[in-house]
């Protein structure tokens, strides 16, 4: 697991490192730089085609890749995009992940940005490096270009000779930097992307394989648990920690102000030792929560710093009709399956951390800096962890196993979160709150739009300061955690999604951004647009109703975009969608549309739904999908990110909320914080690609979670003439609106 | 010293009884499937089957299961020779991050052995103690079937050759 990287690749990557910085220093070639043509996706951030694709003497292929497998299936997608333009079998490529001594720094796996980012950056690279072992061999075998072909790993002449791709290469030859334009193949003539292949990583999950960071023993391992406070900012104040030091198989209690750990050798002993620990530290309460019954007004009362994102035409215009409406989203979970784990070893001076981290670099330099040791000698090693759909706690595990790795050098140490501590620390999906205003013509179209959306920042990540680290906020010399800062449009963080992708001559929308942050949040699957998407699909409904109009209809009547109209369209058609349609008494059904960050994927959904009068509760049916991902490298992979997001977003929409008392969070298991169980999943899914050969990626992984939660919404609303804006759709609030 | 039995073979181990049996699973005899969830008995991540039962491995101490039974996936067949319940989620591609996957195998194998032809919700009242937060409920409902079909032709196999 700890294998070095070949000494040439590293002196390569040095190289590489020192051409950027003498470019940098140099005025006139900067000025130059500035004018050269953007390289594709991340080959802009890292440029040297050695830095993504290495071929040695025997035609052994491996890719390094900045972006880590989170179970999105993006190894395998990647593995095709090279495998198609480099004409070699995906079986003979080695695709090494996010490492920050192996590969390029590709930021943060997040965000829907793999298949933009590093498929497009894999993509062009490979078709770079095909035509550089093309030029080779036109060299070598002294014939023209075009009378050479790369097939298998072979550049083969139309005379009939043949040169294998290891023959071919020197050290240098892949140093270069590439080239803005790549000679990509024609769609037409791909044997690999959007051709069925199945998941490298699912046999060996399936049989017992080490697959994940929790599954990492190497030799002299210890188990370690952390004792976490008993609520947030809470400090040790007295321990006598004598009794549990002797406790069987314990080898150390690890304590720095308000940080307290214990390292055994049985997983179960520091399980135990923990419990032991627990009992015995005394604690001083941090600040005391707010009311969860008045979370919302309070979060409104916050000084927020307001900016107007959409400010079109005159708005304020009043027509045949104005309706307004105020949806609210509460905190929700990450809730990984399994807490989140990490494994460090602190020897000469380094530090060696295996994470499930979305974010290698930005973590290393994180826990360099909470460590106070120089960046270089932190190592962070992606290994997969259970799916963690955002920043969950899978930096600060690791901020926790390099404390505990640095009081025990030379020992690796694994942690693991409990789940009470996964439920009750991770950081959460922030609360919102969110106000819209429209205005339709007597023809039932829309002339005025506004909207104001009031929430946290969605990103706390560890960017560099060691604050945002969980750990390092309880140490004997505390880190503070860094201010909060927004996430610029056109992404957006809370105002993610809240710029309507609607036609509307006047239109106003406000984003309030709040600095402080009652709860621990962060990123979570989709950010601000599950909420966004939510609250404007559910008023679209409102207003098609408003109109008359039926709700498709409605929508396709305010949207230009020609692959807008094509996935809205295509989900009608599957579905069987009729406007008027006469359903069985309780029974619904419900549209949604979107474009993910109104740059990414287009997802449209309809579904039929059921609700029990006597109970409230909701009965998924079927549900019917149509996606445009741009070109899609792998269909199924794609189906299976859209089912996940669906049921994911069914399982938040109709049943989740983090529960908290004024002294501390009270959700901390699943009990206290169901999820969707089976017998309540759906019917069915049936998702719907629509390929768009040639075309750029469209990131896909967040795309279905806004849709899904507003086609529920709109279904209970057909069902039952109730329309409910708060999260969750609970049973008890659906029994609550649709009265006796 | 608790000896148990776990795949057809007998382990000897020697810690503390109360130890629950997902950790000897995991740490003492290296076996990766079972995983730790929860450790409370709510999101089935850590099922095996013990004596034909899908048990929560993480809450269940090795000092009751002397001479039981204990299978985990890794005694369902290999990555070279997988069992119909592993064969049945690979062809679904019953799987996002994998993490609660093979609790949920273990959680249908015992369904499968008890009835081998359940109706779908059936299926899913069997499934309902294991959780999968990346939402891959659909798959694996559709790798059940699969798998209950495969075993069915498989058993109608072995009783044609008998004949």
């Amino acid at each position: 697991m700890n294998a070095m990287p070949p000494l040439t690749r590293r002196l390569l990557l040095t190289t590489g490192g020192a051409l950027v910085v003498s470019f940098a220093l140099l005025p006139k070639l900067a000025a130059l730089a500035q004018n050269v043509p953007k390289l594709p996706g991340d080959l802009d951030k890292t440029p040297m085609l050695d830095s993504w694709i290495a071929i040695d003497a025997q035609g052994r292929i491996t890719v390094f890749a900045g972006k880590a497998e989170l179970g999105q299936g993006i190894k395998t997608a990647l593995i095709q995009c090279a495998a198609e333009e480099i004409e070699v079998d995906p079986a003979g490529i080695t695709l090494i992940t996010a490492d920050t001594e192996r590969t390029p720094n590709e930021g943060y796996t997040a965000g829907s940005h793999s298949m933009q980012d590093c498929g497009t950056a894999i993509l062009n690279a490979a078709a770079q490096v095909r035509g550089i072992l093309i030029e080779l061999a036109a060299t070598r075998l002294n014939l023209p270009a075009e009378q050479l072909k790369a097939t298998q790993g072979t550049v083969v002449a139309n005379d009939g000779r043949s040169v294998r791709y290891g023959e071919l290469l020197t050290g240098q030859d892949l140093h270069r930097p590439a080239q803005p334009t790549s000679p990509l193949k024609d769609p037409k003539n791909f044997v690999v992307i959007g051709k069925p292949m199945q998941r490298v990583d699912i046999p060996g999950k399936l049989t017992g394989k080490p697959a994940y960071v929790q599954d990492m023993r190497p030799n002299g391992m210890l188990q370690a648990r952390v004792v976490r406070p008993p609520s947030y900012g809470a400090r040790l104040t007295q321990l006598d920690a004598g009794a549990v030091e002797s406790m069987p198989g314990v080898v150390k209690v690890v304590r720095d102000g308000s940080f307290l750990a214990v390292a055994a050798q049985g997983e179960f002993q520091a399980i135990d030792a923990m419990e032991a620990l627990s009992a015995l530290a005394k604690w001083e309460q941090g600040p005391v929560l707010p009311e969860q019954a008045t979370i919302y007004d309070t979060i409104r009362q916050l000084p927020s710093n307001d900016s107007t994102i959409l400010d079109k035409g005159t708005p304020g215009q009043q027509g045949a009709h104005t309706m307004r409406a105020t949806y609210h989203r509460p905190y929700q979970l990450h809730g990984s399956i399994g807490p989140s784990c990490a494994l460090a070893i602190f020897e000469a001076d380094k530090l060696t951390v295996w994470t499930h981290s979305q974010g290698v670099y930005p973590l290393r330099n994180a826990l360099a800096d909470m460590l106070h040791m120089p960046q270089q000698q932190v190592h962070c090693i992606h290994v997969e962890g259970s799916g963690c759909y955002g920043h969950n706690a899978a930096d600060d595990v690791a901020a926790d196993a390099a404390l505990i790795a640095r009081a025990l050098p030379g020992r690796p140490i694994r942690v693991q979160w409990m789940r009470e501590d996964e439920h009750g620390w991770e950081p959460f999906g922030p609360a919102m709150i969110s106000q819209a205003a429209a205005s339709l013509d007597a023809d039932g179209k829309l002339i005025d739009w506004q909207y104001d959306v009031w929430s946290n920042t969605h990103s706390t990540r560890p960017e560099g300061p060691a604050g945002n680290l969980l750990a390092a906020r309880y140490l004997a010399q505390p880190f503070a955690q860094p201010a909060p800062k927004p996430i610029p449009q056109p992404e957006g963080g809370g105002d993610r999604n809240a710029i309507p992708i609607y036609t509307v001559p006047n239109a106003r929308v406000i984003s309030h951004f709040i600095p402080q942050m009652p709860l621990r949040v962060s990123a979570l699957r989709a950010l601000g647009a599950y909420h966004n998407v939510f609250s404007i699909e559910s008023f679209m409904d409102e207003l098609a109703h408003a109109a008359g109009a039926d709700p498709v209809e409605f929508r396709l009547r305010h949207l230009d975009d020609s692959r807008a109209h094509d996935v809205v369209t295509m989900a009608a058609k599957e579905f069987g969608w009729q406007p008027d349609a006469k359903l069985p008494r309780g029974h619904g059904r419900g549209f949604a549309f979107a474009r993910y960050k109104n740059l990414a994927a287009y997802c449209a959904l309809a579904l039929e739904l059921e609700v029990e009068h006597e109970t409230g509760a909701v009965k998924l049916g079927r549900i019917v999908v149509a996606v445009d991902s741009g070109q899609a490298v792998n269909h199924d992979g794609i189906r299976n990110q859209i089912e996940g997001a669906i049921v994911q977003s069914a399982s938040w929409t109709l049943y989740e909320e983090v529960t908290f008392g004024r002294d501390g969070i009270t959700s901390r298991d699943w009990s206290s914080f169901p999820m969707m169980r089976f017998p309540a999943a759906p019917e069915s899914i049936e998702v719907h690609v629509i390929d768009r050969p040639g075309e750029k990626f469209l990131g896909t992984g967040e795309a279905g979670q806004g849709p899904a939660a507003a086609a529920i919404a709109n279904a209970i609303a057909d069902a039952t003439g109730a329309r409910l804006r708060e999260l969750p759709l609970t049973a008890a609030r659906i029994k609550a609106a649709i009265g006796i | 010293m608790t000896v148990l039995n776990v795949n057809g073979q007998q382990h000897r181990i020697d810690v503390d009884p109360r130890t629950p049996l997902l950790y000897v699973l995991r740490n003492e005899l290296k076996l990766n499937a079972a995983k730790f969830g929860c450790g409370l008995g709510q999101c089935g991540a850590c099922t095996v089957l013990v004596d034909h039962e899908p048990v929560f491995s993480c809450i269940l101490p090795i000092s009751v299961l002397e001479g039981r039974y204990i299978r985990t996936v890794e005694g369902l067949g290999s990555e070279g020779r997988p069992g119909p319940v592993q064969s049945a989620f690979i062809e679904e591609q019953a799987a996002q991050c994998g993490y609660c996957i093979p609790g949920m195998m273990m959680r249908a194998q015992g369904l499968l052995e008890h009835n081998a032809s359940p109706s779908d919700a059936q299926i899913r009242d069997a499934m309902a103690p294991n959780l999968c937060r990346c939402g891959t409920q659909m798959r694996i409902l559709r790798a059940v079937r699969r798998a209950a079909k495969a075993m069915m032709a498989d058993a109608g196999t072995i009783q044609e050759t008998a004949k």
